[in-house]
């Protein structure tokens, strides 16, 4: 799960890693206030949304003033704001932070990993700090170095080392560098991050470096041994459909197509949304109903499927290995007169009882039609929303 | 022949007194897996289904019986212990049938794997089948069919589907591997493959990947240079927008890495048959096999 920018911090400081000072604001007032407070000649004012690239953006911006601050503030609370990584939708601002100010003397890359090809944690390091990492990655990757951790062996003194010496900076700063990468390794493990990238990691006038902007992206599978995962849950940063489904125990994630899609099992939901692209149409999410698709679960999807406009057909593609297939087609069409489903359907159900699901989804009086195959259901729903 | 498993595999139940863990321990008893024992803490000297004796660690259940496979139905998490438990008990074939261990104890369940012999399957899958002999997971028994072709999936009812038309086309299959959806598994596509190409009844090998991770662009690096089979590969999210999970965990295009087009581009490199959707899967490995 993504959280926000001061909720990182909050946890790099719970591990005793210093970021500078910063109050997070939810209107203009509140910004005039945190200005004069830090009391800095000074002060960062940063949009608090789930996506990165906002200095690039105007997400980012500098106040000299308690004056300055509440217009900027005033300005970006409210507004829409596009980055390279909210899509075109952008995400609206609805709180920002207050920091205050650093003498950067230099700007570094680093950030904590999962490499999924070793199963090792992977710090990777630039020397191009505030670059987006990806970019420095394609156009000169002798500038970034990765070193692989072994979780059973731990980091060791060499990894940091190494690190150290790709920096190329005073060895003065070795054992300032070497603590703060044993914080960082410790809080990306205890916390069961899937991610920690600090960019940039600033070393100041005084010699101390300072994560001055953190994204930590937390592992949700964690959250039983961290309750406090559930309190980071910011549900304005995600699509309300999402919530919806998510708050019922159902897997959708919205799409921009006109064809709503009901499956079981993530790849099979996921094969189906290409198919029904392959036939010339587009869907509209992506949903797994899991292992048990009865009535009263088939009905939620409906429901969800029905809260996105742009859905002008829905495909139900339903692979029944455990579950039945005539007690699944007994639940859609039970579900589809329960709320009075207007909208074309095609049920393609396979596996135990095929054959007599296909009789109760033909004999049910509703705009239901049978796809024989996923291909020939994929191609029947995509012949119908096209006209 | 078929590979890991066979009539003859003894199994243990890590998990069995759960719901999950009971269901699916019956419905692999009706296919008529060798379910020897099952683990379930404190409830040890007790008997599952009247037939099946219930331990309260792996070490006891060992010296009563010989046990080649342990099938995991434990909660996410205490998962990764009791892997490790079968693990330091050298089972040697360990199918986690589990869904949502955390990625934290994956990298020390992969440690202890790296130091062991015991092949891992899963997590986050539906488990291992050879045809009407040995089934340890959860996917319909009904479907598969003693035959000739090897099934490997990141995925559960998209590998259904195509067994499903394997079964149906009358090719049939030797061994069905669902490997696990999420980002950090026991074994990749990788060892299994090995072990088809050199499985005897096994004339060709399905692959279903989907996106995330580069674990099918390795894959086909290795049949390019290892395997004189057809690999068959088909790969699931061509439509998934970036930056999303979709359903399974390991299911995520992260930076670039992971899209749908820049792994099935490296399979038809390497040399894999590519079917274009899921239902042209059964059709594809009739074209490899020149049938």
């Amino acid at each position: 799960m993504d959280i926000h920018e001061y909720q990182a911090k909050e946890i790099l400081n719970n591990h005793n890693i210093k970021t500078l000072r910063s109050i997070l604001c939810r209107n203009s007032e509140e910004a005039y206030k945190a200005y004069q407070t830090l009391s800095s000649p000074v002060c960062a004012v940063k949009a608090q949304v789930h996506a990165g690239g906002r200095g690039k953006a105007g997400g980012v911006k500098i106040a000299k003033s308690a004056d300055e601050a509440k217009s900027i503030a005033g300005k970006m609370i409210g507004t829409t704001l596009v980055t390279a990584q909210t899509g075109k939708g952008g995400k609206i601002v609805r709180k920002v932070l207050i920091e205050e100010g650093a003498e950067i003397i230099k700007e570094f890359y680093l950030s904590l990993t999962i490499d999924r090809k070793t199963a090792s944690i992977a710090f990777v390091l630039s020397v191009e700090g505030g670059m987006e990492i990806e970019e420095v990655s394609k156009n000169t990757p002798e500038k970034i170095l990765t070193v692989s951790i072994n979780r059973g062996r731990g980091l060791k003194s060499f990894h940091i080392l190494k690190m150290f010496l790709f920096l190329g900076i005073e060895r003065t700063l070795y054992n300032d560098f070497a603590n703060l990468a044993n914080l960082l390794y410790d809080s990306f493990t205890s916390e069961d991050m899937s991610m920690l990238e600090i960019n940039p990691l600033i070393l100041t006038g005084a010699n101390a470096f300072i994560p001055l902007d953190a994204k930590i992206i937390l592992d949700d599978n964690a959250s039983i041994r961290h309750p406090y995962f559930n309190d980071f849950i910011d549900e304005d940063e995600e699509e309300p459909l999402e919530v919806k489904a998510k708050s019922v125990g159902l897997n959708y994630i919205k799409l921009d197509g006109n064809v709503g899609c009901m499956v079981n099992g993530a790849g099979l939901a996921m094969a189906t949304m290409d198919t029904i692209k392959e036939f010339g149409a587009m869907p509209a999410n992506f949903l797994d109903v899991g292992g048990t698709a009865d009535a009263k679960r088939v009905e939620t999807a409906f429901n969800i499927l029905l809260s996105d406009k742009n859905v002008k057909g829905i495909f139900i593609n339903i692979f029944g290995g455990i579950v039945k297939c005539d007690m699944v087609a007994e639940g859609v069409v039970a579900a589809a007169k329960n709320i009075g489903l207007k909208l074309p359907v095609v049920v393609r159900l396979e596996g135990t009882n095929a054959d007599i699901a296909a009789k109760i989804i033909e004999s049910s009086g509703m705009n239901f039609i049978v796809g024989e195959s996923l291909a020939d259901g994929a191609k029947k729903i995509s012949d119908i929303v096209n006209g | 022949m078929s590979i890991l498993v066979n009539k003859n595999t003894n199994v243990l139940v890590q998990g069995i007194t759960g719901k999950e863990g009971s269901f699916h321990t019956l419905k692999c008893l009706e296919y008529g897996t060798n379910i020897v024992a099952g683990v379930t803490p404190f409830k040890g000297k007790t008997l599952f289904n009247n037939s099946v004796p219930v331990y309260n660690t792996i070490a006891e259940a060992k010296k009563e019986h010989g046990i080649d496979a342990t099938m995991v139905f434990v909660p996410a998490g205490f998962a990764a212990s009791s892997i490790i438990e079968a693990v330091e008990a050298e089972i040697p074939l360990i199918v986690c049938i589990t869904e949502g261990i955390p990625v934290m104890d994956m990298l020390s369940v992969k440690d202890a794997l790296n130091c062991s012999e015991s092949i891992m399957i899963g997590p986050n899958c539906p488990g291992i089948i050879t045809a009407d002999e040995c089934k340890i997971g959860i996917m319909p028994g009904f479907i598969h069919k003693k035959g000739k072709i090897g099934v490997l999936s990141r995925s559960g009812t998209l590998t259904y589907e195509a067994v499903n038309q394997l079964t149906k086309a009358g090719l049939g299959e030797t061994t069905c591997i669902g490997i696990g959806g999420d980002p950090i598994i026991g074994s990749p596509f990788i060892t299994f493959l090995k072990m088809f190409e050199n499985d005897s009844e096994t004339k060709a090998v399905v692959m279903i990947g989907e996106i995330g991770g580069t674990a099918e662009e390795e894959a086909s690096e290795f049949v390019k240079k290892n395997m004189k089979k057809p690999v068959i590969g088909f790969i699931a999210g061509k439509t998934a927008p970036a930056g999303k999970r979709m359903g399974h965990a390991g299911a995520i295009i992260s930076g670039g890495v992971g899209t749908a087009s820049e792994k099935l581009k490296t399979m038809e490199k390497n040399g894999v048959f590519i079917a274009d959707n899921p239902s042209v899967i059964a059709e594809t490995v009739k074209k490899a096999l020149n049938l």
